[in-house]
């Protein structure tokens, strides 16, 4: 299963990428995408709505079943992908790139270090 | 209640091998996807899929008396003039008209019948047979076949190209809605031009042990494996009911819409509780709805409202790829079971729009 080094994970399977603009993508993992099958409708939280790392800010339904979407960093959203709201399929295509979901300005950039790094996320995936 | 051990039927370890996602269905261990629910459920509306529905109750019912018995247990009208081959699809309603199961009656041959009923109401279908066989028709005989013969349904457009291309199957003699024996893949095997999808196709029911490698011939042929997840939404959309979601004992065929496969000129158990909805009324019937925009899936149980009254639930509901749109069933008062009428559905605190609908949803198109 596909897990980039560039990026942290929680443990309810989100990645969190640190951008060069100190904002955070977030998206969901190859293992989740997988283990969901066919999405085809994102909750997101609306732009300039506050997330906190660890709690519930939207959902994702696959065809069979409804899953929580976890923050997994405390901040502003500042960008929802509108692309994944037209094709809810973009998320199993191309979950760690053009399927990410939001996009957040923490507040605090460190904050992203308390989660996962790479290896101990793929130890929870097998 | 006791935990019994899932059952499995004897594609089990394809299914495994193909890497399925298992889940309990009525008691066996089944396939619900292999690699896209979605993926399936486009191979069947464009090409052909297989299907393993081997965990369906298949009921041989012969001897004097067999039909007399499944003439009085199922709705549909299983007289002298229902030829040899034919199928036909019906509803076991209790005397008070509560629907306990639906099924499909085959005439195999003179006086051999055919009885395929879902999975979850099996045993209680064969007490039913049984309980009818004793009262009033002691002569029939009834074989539960269910372990000895397995079912893989192949349906699609190309699902008839596909099986005439490894069987003596003839498609201008066997019609929708028939069935014959003939050799499939050079074994024997009964093929009934039935299913559950809404497109052409067949359901081969073959000895077991002679099912896997039936299942890999489909596959080498083209076939693309589908699981019940994909089943359940086919189904929906070609307005297709599933008992125990959309219809159950506290239903009747006329409110669930079923009325064309109730043959009122015969007698059968239930009648005059259908009679008696026919004539005075129903409080209540089946609808399907369409929601106006995507969103989240209406699914059984959301409640239905006007305005902001709730007036029933929703029964069946899922995304349905083929509409690109939200789609279900649920029972709705009379007087809101009107094609265009506006509906609310609720769905984790978010109040969608949906309108009432015409069934089905979707039909495939005719040559």
């Amino acid at each position: 299963m596909d897990i980039p080094a560039d990026r942290r994970y929680s443990k309810e399977h989100e990645w969190a990428l640190l951008e060069d603009d100190g904002t955070v993508r977030i998206g969901i993992s190859e293992f989740a995408q997988h283990e969901l099958g066919d999405v085809i409708y994102v909750e997101m939280p609306a732009v300039g709505a506050r997330v906190t790392q660890g709690v519930n800010m939207g959902e994702i339904e696959s065809v069979k079943a409804v899953s929580d979407l976890y923050s997994p960093v405390t901040g502003e959203v500042v960008e929802t992908n509108a692309d994944v709201k037209s094709k809810p399929e973009l998320v199993n295509e191309d979950p760690y790139a053009g399927g990410w979901l939001v996009r957040v300005k923490p507040d605090d950039a460190d904050q992203i270090n308390s989660l996962l790094d790479p290896a101990a996320y793929q130890s929870i995936t097998e | 209640m006791t935990e019994q051990p899932l059952l499995s039927t004897p594609l089990h370890d394809l299914h495994v091998e193909l890497s399925a996602r298992m889940v309990p269905f009525a008691g066996y261990n089944m396939p619900v996807q292999y690699e896209s629910i979605l993926a399936e459920i486009k191979a069947v509306r464009q090409e052909v899929g297989i299907f393993d529905v081997s965990h369906m109750g298949r009921f041989f019912i012969d001897g004097a008396g067999a039909r007399e018995l499944l003439d009085w247990v199922h709705t549909a009208n299983i007289n002298e003039e229902m030829l040899l081959g034919r199928a036909r699809y019906g509803l076991l309603c209790r005397r008070d008209g509560g629907i306990i199961d639906d099924g499909i009656v085959y005439r195999m041959s003179e006086d051999v019948y055919l009885l395929v009923a879902n999975a979850g109401n099996a045993a209680k279908v064969l007490n039913w047979l049984n309980y009818w066989r004793e009262e009033r028709f002691p002569e029939a005989r009834i074989n539960d076949s269910t372990n000895h013969i397995s079912m893989i349904a192949v349906q699609g457009p190309k699902a008839i190209e596909l099986l005439a291309s490894i069987s003596e199957f003839d498609p201008d003699e066997i019609k929708p809605f028939r069935v014959t024996r003939c050799l499939v893949d050079d074994r024997p095997a009964l093929v009934a031009r039935t299913g559950y999808t809404g497109e052409d196709g067949v359901e081969i029911m073959p000895h077991s042990g002679d099912s896997p490698r039936l299942w890999k011939k489909l596959m080498a042929a083209g076939a693309v494996p589908c699981g019940l997840g994909a089943r359940d939404i086919l189904r929906l959309e070609a307005g297709l009911l599933l008992h125990g979601s959309d219809m159950d004992e506290t239903v009747n065929p006329i409110e669930a819409g079923l009325e064309r496969f109730v043959a009122m000129a015969t007698d059968f158990c239930g009648k005059e509780a259908v009679k008696h909805a026919l004539e005075k009324g129903t409080q209540r019937h089946l609808v399907g709805f369409r929601t106006v925009a995507r969103g989240p899936v209406p699914r059984s149980h959301a409640p239905i409202l006007i305005e902001t009254s709730p007036i029933g639930e929703v029964a069946s509901g899922a995304f349905s790829p083929t509409l690109d749109m939200n789609i279900g069933l649920g029972y709705v008062p009379n007087r809101f079971a009107v094609p265009g009428t506006a509906l609310k559905i609720e769905v984790r605190g978010k109040v969608l729009d949906a309108i009432v609908v015409p069934l089905p949803f979707y039909s495939r198109p005719r040559k």
